[in-house]
């Protein structure tokens, strides 16, 4: 029959020579308008999606703060002298290693703490369960505005206000409830059996959990600590609250600090935009795939 | 050993193992369960220290009248001690009912709401759209894909600096504008064009999630349900209406209600965007990290009660979408 599912150009090319009559068209194959309007509305889209960034970099290469308003000019002097001068002038390596070690601090605090904790709630059954999920899930949807000032009055008098280890801290308690539910998801998804095994062949369940679940959950674990440290990474409201000053800003907070109420040096914002815009952009390249599954399937499978 | 054997399947309801009653409950529950109380511990430990203590601690500031003025500080080598009283709960009756209430809060509130449901229906809507073109069989469907979501992999707080170049008095969007003869809006000055751009910024970063999201749903459905619909004579409309999106059902659901979380409580862009400039534009976050952090004095018990209202909201809100859900007979979103 030719209304099996076709899944290769070869099932195409077959139906195109011996076409079943009464069968004007198959499910997936489209007139030509209908294909021309697809890739219309998706090159619009691409367009749209991709200007502001490619704006962003086209600016980064004028040489004067006010070449935004005259954008062709730029063409004619074209230089990379902002992205020179950013390296050189600033102290983007000191927002650099603080950025990092913000967000690696708030990652790696997040992936440890949180691993067994998915674990428990993803294969036990406990009283309390439920109340302990909703407490996670609450967590989680925490606006900034209700724990930025009990953290503000508190940091103050343990003296982390301006201290690598006070961020860190706050955004563990953002990245903890949600790394334990990332994680959920992905011990969801390994089969039960192999628990089951673990234990048949006498292993107790933080056994299990250590010599067999966590080496296989390392795509998980990737995953969980990636998306805490985007998070910790482009988190703005905190960092511009608790960091003051300019040699630990993170890069969500140094890049206010080239537009000041007097002063706009705007190009050389454009310049470090692109600076940490392009490593952050390659690596969530690489995982993003997995990003989108372990968002939703935490959420789908409950 | 049963302690680790009742959750297999992941479907939340009705495949627990039937509960002892109370009191063998209580008496059992160390002995059986210990396991997954110590494995749980750290992230209660955490959550009691660095969740529960400043929620109670912010509760309390919420009832007295804090501000960076009288509450505990060092200046230099001296240390003031805190002189704010309580007050009970006037902060909350000030907000809600005071005067000048309406500007200071409920004209926040509504425009957070707008904000909201404007900016979750544009990305539902556009990103299902897309995520159905993409879904075809289409030539250069990956490289789409790929540029489509950019928006998401540039952290925001960039891209909202590329938006304000752009729409910034006499930059690229104007110009435009003006080629075409269109009137050119103070994007960064005028209200209403604040809060249109603040849409318009937001449904640009927000759109590629729900598009992936979507488009993993998509994938998911099977597709002999097409070849069903299409044997039963189902137009494209038809198929679209009865198959795809129930098919979507629990996908949309759960993206949805992240989409209004995240949406509710978007700080950077309105933050980055206006900066202090645009009292009328900030939602309830943005307003209230202004009250607290954003003028002198700050005022930090009200910065605070108004945390604790949007909190509220928001558990309210989910509350009632998941009892919706469960109305509904759908699988839990979340």
């Amino acid at each position: 029959m030719s209304t099996t599912v076709e899944t290769s150009a070869e099932a195409k090319k077959e139906i195109r020579v011996a076409p079943t009559p009464g069968m004007v068209r198959r499910r997936g194959e489209r007139s030509l308008a209908a294909s021309a309007a697809s890739h219309g509305i998706l090159i619009a889209a691409s367009l749209i999606a991709l200007f502001p960034i490619a704006w962003l970099v086209f600016l980064s290469l004028g040489p004067d703060k006010d070449d935004y308003l005259h954008p062709g000019d730029i063409w004619g002097k074209m230089t990379l002298d902002n992205y020179s001068f950013v390296l050189q002038e600033t102290n983007f390596f000191d927002w650099l290693t603080s950025t990092l070690i913000v967000s690696l601090g708030t990652t790696v605090i997040g992936v440890m703490i949180a691993a067994t904790t998915g674990y428990a709630v993803s294969r036990m059954r406990f009283p309390g369960y439920k109340k302990f999920m909703w407490v996670l899930l609450v967590t989680q949807m925490f606006p900034i505005a209700v724990l930025i000032v009990p953290m503000y009055q508190i940091m103050s008098e343990l003296q982390l206000i301006d201290s690598y280890l006070g961020l860190i801290l706050v955004y563990c308690s953002t990245a903890v409830p949600y790394c334990a539910w990332l994680l959920k998801g992905y011990f969801d998804t390994i089969p039960f059996e192999i628990d089951e095994a673990g234990r048949v062949d006498g292993l107790s369940p933080f056994g299990t959990f250590l010599r067999l679940i966590l080496p296989l959950a390392k795509p998980g674990l990737a995953v969980a600590g990636f998306y805490s440290f985007i998070t910790a990474f482009g988190e703005v409201a905190f960092a511009s609250t608790f960091m003051l000053s300019d040699t630990k800003y993170t890069f969500a907070v140094a890049l206010q600090t080239f537009v000041s109420e007097h002063d706009a040096q705007r190009q050389l914002m454009a310049a470090t935009a692109v600076l940490i815009a392009i490593p952050v952009s390659a690596f969530f390249y690489l995982v993003q795939k997995n990003l989108v599954t372990g968002l939703t399937a935490g959420g789908t499978k409950g | 050993m049963t302690v680790a054997i009742d959750r297999a399947t992941g479907k939340r309801r009705g495949d627990r193992a039937p509960r002892p009653g109370l009191g063998q409950r209580l008496k059992h529950s160390y002995q059986k369960h210990w396991y997954a109380y110590a494995m749980i511990t750290p992230v209660v430990v955490v959550l009691g220290v660095l969740v529960l203590y400043p929620l109670a601690y912010g509760f309390y500031l919420t009832l007295t009248d804090a501000n960076s003025l009288n509450t505990a500080r060092t200046i230099g080598v001296n240390e003031i001690e805190a002189t704010y009283k309580f007050i009970g709960f006037d902060n909350y009756a000030d907000i809600l009912w005071g005067e000048t209430s309406y500007e200071r809060f409920w004209s926040h509130f509504i425009w957070t709401i707008v904000w909201t449901g404007a900016c979750v229906g544009l990305h539902y809507t556009l990103g299902l759209g897309l995520a159905l073109l993409l879904n075809q069989q289409l030539r250069g469907r990956t490289l789409y894909r790929l540029i489509l979501i950019l928006p998401w992999a540039v952290p925001t707080f960039v891209t909202v600096f590329g938006w304000r170049f752009m729409l910034a008095d006499g930059g690229v969007i104007n110009s435009f504008l003006e080629t075409l003869h269109l009137p050119t809006p103070l994007w960064l000055e005028d209200t209403f064009w604040q809060r249109f751009a603040a849409i318009m910024v937001n449904t640009w970063c927000g759109v590629p999630f729900m598009m992936l999201s979507l488009l993993g749903g998509l994938q998911s459905i099977d597709s002999t349900l097409y070849e069903a619909a299409e044997m039963d004579g189902a137009s494209k409309w038809q198929q679209f209406r009865y198959v795809t999106l129930p098919g979507l059902r629990s996908v949309s659901s759960t993206v949805v209600l992240l989409g209004i979380i995240w949406t509710f409580n978007q700080f950077a862009i309105i933050f980055l965007l206006f900066g202090d400039t645009a009292p009328d534009a900030q939602i309830l976050v943005t307003w209230a990290y202004y009250l607290g952090f954003g003028q002198q004095p700050r005022d930090f018990a009200q910065s605070a009660a108004y945390g604790m209202l949007l909190l509220a909201i928001l558990i309210v809100f989910t509350s009632f979408y998941r009892r919706w859900l469960n109305r509904n007979d759908q699988q839990l979103a979340i």
